[in-house]
């Protein structure tokens, strides 16, 4: 395999106060090493996807910035990881703050078996929030900023899960608006919705992004081009090639990349 | 040769490939035969010409068709989306090429030049050059495509400047032979016109090139100025 090329990046890739960077990371499981040293930046207020294989480290790279393989015992990380400069393995980072600073939407809608106003109002709530005026407010503004609040602004008190698989994703991104995070990871947030429900999906990422840093993992190859400013592609934990999108799809530098979205392999 | 362990999208584009080589060879002979027809006034192989015309025209229909087609049905990317992209604009190329050596045989089809060429004054132009030399840059991109060799189609834009030079110094000829009192002015109308059509000719072989190359090397090289060998160096 040929070297990386992450050393030869449009100069936005290389910002000068990065919103999210990785520096040097490896990562294991037990003994496994799944990701192979990675680093790379992403600037603010842009969207970011992370494209390749099943089982090349994408979405265990994503988790790394909420720190949700935390959860798995034999993860362990080398490098850093940081947000805004600060990293956010340090001892001093609280995991509950960071998560509200850095929002996750699933590939599989998971909202919880309560209202839509409970669901969008769950974050607030944990944190002590009890003024009504301000939940309503809040859950207003993110329906809204999720592009829902027309479809249920009338049925705010039915459950969530009566909602169509479309909803109930824009409902799990409401949620995570709701706490007001700066970053927001998508892990396939689209793979298991029908193509209108996706379209509004990728409209509601581009209309985020003004306020948003966006990173997006997804095996739709026409979705990672259609929503993101960069894309990364990754391959057996190393990454191959970090760059522009409109580049990546167009005029690819690595022979892997261009075979990958080619559908040459994968 | 399709290979079985191509997915159907890869078939399709070996297809497209075979299309255009196939409109190339028609192009091609078109241009050959355009020599033979201008400089024996051949009627019948200038009929000739104008029959491959219709192909090479049906053809530009349909592999712009195969085109469209590729890009709405399987959403091509890289390298795919620039070979699709490359072969739209080469078969314009290609037809524009056609037309170029139709209408040097429609002046023969139609009988339009009076009387035969002094050959003094075909050799001071070297008519005959301007048609190989034309033929040579056709071929030349042609192979780069068959072959997926952009140094091959880098080739055509030595040969670019070879065609400049020869055009410039025909035109010179062409000035010389129009100032004399007794000047041949129905020959050197048309002969002027075809002179004209080969080193278009030539420009067009060039742009097959370039498409060759943004297809294989994803280099633009559109509006690059080639005045001399050297400049050949920083394509």
């Amino acid at each position: 395999m040929k070297e990386p090329i992450i050393d030869d990046v449009a100069a936005d890739l290389e910002p000068t106060f990065p919103k999210l960077s990785s520096q040097g990371v490896n990562v294991f499981y037990g003994d496994k090493k799944v990701i192979d040293n990675v680093s790379l930046s992403i600037k603010e207020k842009t969207v970011t996807a992370f494209i390749g294989p099943s089982g090349c480290g994408k979405s265990t790279f994503l988790r790394l910035f909420n720190r949700m393989n935390d959860y798995i015992d034999i993860f362990r990380k080398e490098g850093d990881i940081l947000i805004d400069g600060q990293d956010i393995y340090h001892a001093s980072v609280k995991v509950e703050e960071l998560r509200k600073k850095v929002g996750m939407v699933f590939q599989k809608p998971n909202p919880f078996p309560k209202s839509i106003f409970e669901n969008v109002a769950y974050g607030l709530k944990i944190q002590g929030i009890k003024d009504k005026k301000i939940l309503a407010e809040s859950v207003e503004k993110s329906l809204r900023a999720s592009a829902l609040w027309d479809e249920v602004k009338d049925d705010l008190n039915k459950s969530a899960l009566a909602l169509s698989g479309g909803q109930q994703q824009r409902i799990c991104i409401a949620r995570a608006l709701a706490v007001k995070p700066s970053i927001i990871l998508m892990d396939e947030p689209a793979s298991a919705l029908d193509p209108i429900a996706s379209a509004k999906i990728e409209e509601l990422i581009h209309q985020l992004k003004k306020d948003y840093t966006i990173v997006i993992v997804t095996h739709n190859m026409q979705q990672a081009g259609r929503v993101s400013d960069n894309t990364a592609f990754f391959y057996i934990g190393e990454l191959i090639e970090y760059t522009e999108t409109k580049t990546l799809f167009t005029s690819p530098e690595h022979e892997l990349t261009e075979n990958y979205i080619t559908g040459r392999f994968g | 040769m399709v290979k079985s362990n191509m997915t159907n999208f890869e078939r399709e584009l070996d297809q497209l490939k075979k299309d255009i080589i196939k409109m190339m060879i028609l192009v091609s002979s078109q241009l050959e035969k355009s020599e033979v027809a201008f400089s024996n006034q051949d009627v019948a192989i200038a009929k000739e010409i104008h029959h491959i015309e219709r192909r090479v025209d049906a053809s530009d229909l349909s592999i712009d068709k195969e085109c469209e087609n590729l890009i709405a049905l399987y959403n091509p990317v890289a390298g795919d989306l620039r070979l699709i992209l490359a072969s739209i604009k080469i078969i314009s190329n290609l037809e524009r090429v056609g037309d170029h050596a139709d209408k040097i045989a429609r002046y023969v089809r139609k009988k339009q030049i009076k009387n035969a060429y002094p050959k003094k004054l075909l050799q001071s132009v070297k008519l005959d050059v301007l048609f190989d030399e034309a033929q040579a840059m056709m071929e030349i991109a042609i192979q780069a495509f068959i072959e997926e060799d952009s140094a091959v189609a880098r080739e055509v834009f030595a040969k670019d400047i070879i065609m400049n030079e020869i055009y410039s110094n025909a035109i010179t000829q062409m000035h010389h032979y129009a100032e004399k009192k007794d000047a041949p002015t129905n020959q050197l109308l048309y002969l002027f016109s075809v002179i004209n059509k080969l080193e278009r000719v030539g420009d067009l072989a060039k742009n097959i090139a370039e498409e060759t190359i943004f297809y294989l090397d994803a280099k633009i090289l559109k509006h690059h100025k080639v005045k001399r060998l050297e400049d050949l160096e920083n394509l």
